[in-house]
């Protein structure tokens, strides 16, 4: 595990309203045609409340399977995940993922679709002024009566992120949200992604390829090893919001993280 | 400006050019509709005057000429709004002229139908009714037609709605559940392919009477094709759906109700037209063979007193009630699935 030291001296925002995750020893596998296939192994990840955590690591290295598990949509083979101290599980509405697709429902409009949680609990009488809200969030008040085939996929990932904002989580798990966005849309979206987060004070995670993307958004860059994924740096980002893609310092971490991953020869 | 102007002059250039080609085809499709009118009245005009070969035998010659009349007429009327250009006639102009073709074979039709029965008599009777023997049926005998049809639409739809039900329920049970899954899918791989008239015989020993029987049977029929398609869409919906809807709280009950339903519902209707088309063959052999009413009964009733005109009186107006249940299942799919990208439309 390589070690960084503090880059600058800004402390990482806290807000009492963010998750803790606590994840101990967490392993897991797959069976695949008869035979395990280990994709963590032993990962322990403290994640303090209001952090914005980005998962690095190559492709197919388990990052995904681990936030699957934080989500509570699958349990770990060993190890324990806490969530404010208490063991998940399952699937909590304090705890909403955004997948690379927007997976939104094609027979709901926009608004139905945002509405989905707040319909699932049965608040949808007492809170359902905050689907407006949402929509007005990210952008897409004018597409409320909108189906999902007439989005673009950038209006339809807003959509989605509607739709998890909507239940005020505490811990949003984003899964490679902007992987499949065209680069334009991508650069806009973290922004927006970065100013949501701050003004929210919730705890994120998110998993991306995109190394520039992991500095431009994160307070901490964890980066895992090839699969079963292990943690092998962790470093923190303490650079000022809102940050510039040129940030000599961002450049400096880059060319850091390129290293881990056994990229360096390309810089 | 100057590139304002001449876009101007482009457009009005355009414009003039559109509307002269517009004239010209208005005036092929005006005259098409002219000859489509002069063979309807042609038509009135074979079966009116030329005399009937047996003269006593098709009363209702003179109505079925007015009838003609009547359509030529029609067309006659329709063109001068076809000529007037207005806008709000548009729409049922533009479908005329467009049929026109089919009113010229129609009419050519109707022309030789009668020529070959009544006139000449150069096919053999009683297989071959004119034209007008079949209008006689209208006229005469509606009562009966009218009551058979009723009791024919009431036992569909009692099958049809019951088979219907069990099958999405059916379904929607086995996508979701492996013990139903497991206890049912064998038996439907088994029962499934059999066509549901071979029950007929067991279906009218064993029920009350042969009513509730041809309602089992219609619901079979039904029933078969809708659990099949119901279940290959609720197994085929994207598991991140699931995923979604979890991570947000749902529970089973939202989950199968408000996620695998939705989902599958293109399938359950392909599922739906299938069973409506069994519905209709097993409901036509049922009666045929058992109920003593409805359109199969008719059918069956009329074959044996060698009333053929009666025969397919009744088969045209069936024809006319199936492809109008069909479209009216269109039209309840084109409602509820309006968010299916690029649907076909009937």
């Amino acid at each position: 595990m390589v070690a960084l030291q503090q880059i600058a001296e800004h402390p990482a925002s806290v807000d009492p309203a963010g998750m803790t995750i606590d994840a101990r020893g967490v392993s897991h596998r797959f069976e695949l045609h008869g035979a395990p296939l280990p994709v963590l192994d032993g990962v322990d990840l403290r994640v303090e409340p209001g952090e914005f955590v980005a998962l690095l690591g190559p492709s197919g290295c388990g990052k995904s399977t681990l936030l699957r598990l934080i989500a509570g949509l699958e349990p770990p083979s060993r190890g324990r995940i806490l969530a404010d101290s208490r063991p998940i599980q399952g699937p909590d509405p304090s705890r909403v993922v955004v997948f690379q697709d927007p997976t939104l429902y094609p027979w709901r409009t926009v608004r139905d679709n945002v509405a989905l949680g707040l319909e699932a609990r049965g608040l949808l009488r007492s809170q359902g002024h905050r689907i407006d809200e949402a929509l007005a969030l990210v952008g897409l008040t004018g597409f409320a009566k909108a189906y999902p085939h007439q989005l673009s996929g950038g209006m339809a990932q807003r959509a989605a992120l509607a739709r998890a904002l909507v239940n005020d989580p505490r811990l949003l798990i984003l899964d490679e949200p902007l992987g499949k966005l065209d680069s334009l849309t991508r650069l806009t979206m973290q922004s927006e992604l970065v100013d949501l987060w701050r003004r929210a004070g919730f705890t994120a995670l998110l998993v991306t390829h995109d190394i520039e993307e992991a500095l431009f958004m994160a307070t901490r860059v964890i980066v895992f090893s090839e699969r079963p994924a292990k943690v092998t740096a962790d470093l923190r980002i303490d650079r000022d919001y809102p940050r510039h893609r040129g940030d000599p310092v961002l450049t400096e971490l880059r060319h850091a993280i390129l290293e881990l991953l056994g990229l360096a020869g390309t810089w | 400006m100057s590139v304002n102007d001449t876009a101007a002059g482009l457009m009005a250039e355009d414009g003039g050019a559109e509307g002269e080609a517009l004239s010209a085809s208005g005036i092929r499709a005006r005259f098409g509709l002219a000859a489509a009118a002069g063979l309807w009245f042609a038509a009135a005009a074979v079966t009116a005057l030329w005399p009937d070969s047996d003269p006593d035998a098709w009363p209702r010659t003179g109505e079925f000429a007015s009838l003609l009349v009547v359509a030529g007429g029609a067309l006659v009327l329709a063109l001068p709004f076809s000529l007037s250009g207005v806008a709000r006639w548009k729409p049922v102009t533009d479908r005329l002229v467009a049929a026109v073709p089919w009113l010229v074979v129609l009419a050519l039709g109707l022309i030789g139908w009668e020529i070959l029965t009544a006139k000449l008599n150069l096919l053999p009777r009683p297989f071959f009714a004119p034209p007008q023997a079949l209008l006689e049926v209208y006229l005469d005998d509606w009562p009966r037609l009218l009551d058979c049809f009723a009791a024919s639409l009431k036992l569909l739809f009692t099958g049809y709605a019951i088979g219907a039900a069990l099958g999405i329920v059916t379904g929607v049970a086995i996508g979701w559940s492996r013990a139903v899954g497991y206890w049912v899918h064998p038996v439907l791989r088994l029962i499934g392919p059999l066509p549901a008239t071979a029950w007929l015989p067991i279906a009218f020993f064993a029920f009350p009477s042969s009513w509730s029987a041809s309602v089992f049977l219609i619901a079979l029929a039904t029933g078969v094709p809708v659990t099949i398609l119901t279940w290959s869409g609720v197994a085929g919906v994207n598991s991140a759906y699931y995923d979604i809807a979890r991570t947000l709280g749902a529970s089973q009950r939202f989950l199968v109700l408000r996620v695998a339903v939705p989902a599958a519902m293109p399938h359950v209707f392909v599922g739906l037209f299938m069973g409506l088309g069994a519905s209709f063959a097993v409901l036509v052999v049922a009666e045929m063979l058992g109920v003593k009413s409805g359109i199969g009964w008719y059918l069956q009733w009329a074959q044996g007193w060698a009333a053929y005109a009666n025969m397919y009186a009744a088969l045209l107006v069936m024809a006319l009630v199936c492809s109008g249940l069909v479209t009216l299942l269109f039209r309840v799919r084109d409602r509820l699935l309006a968010w299916q990208k690029g649907m076909l439309k009937w």
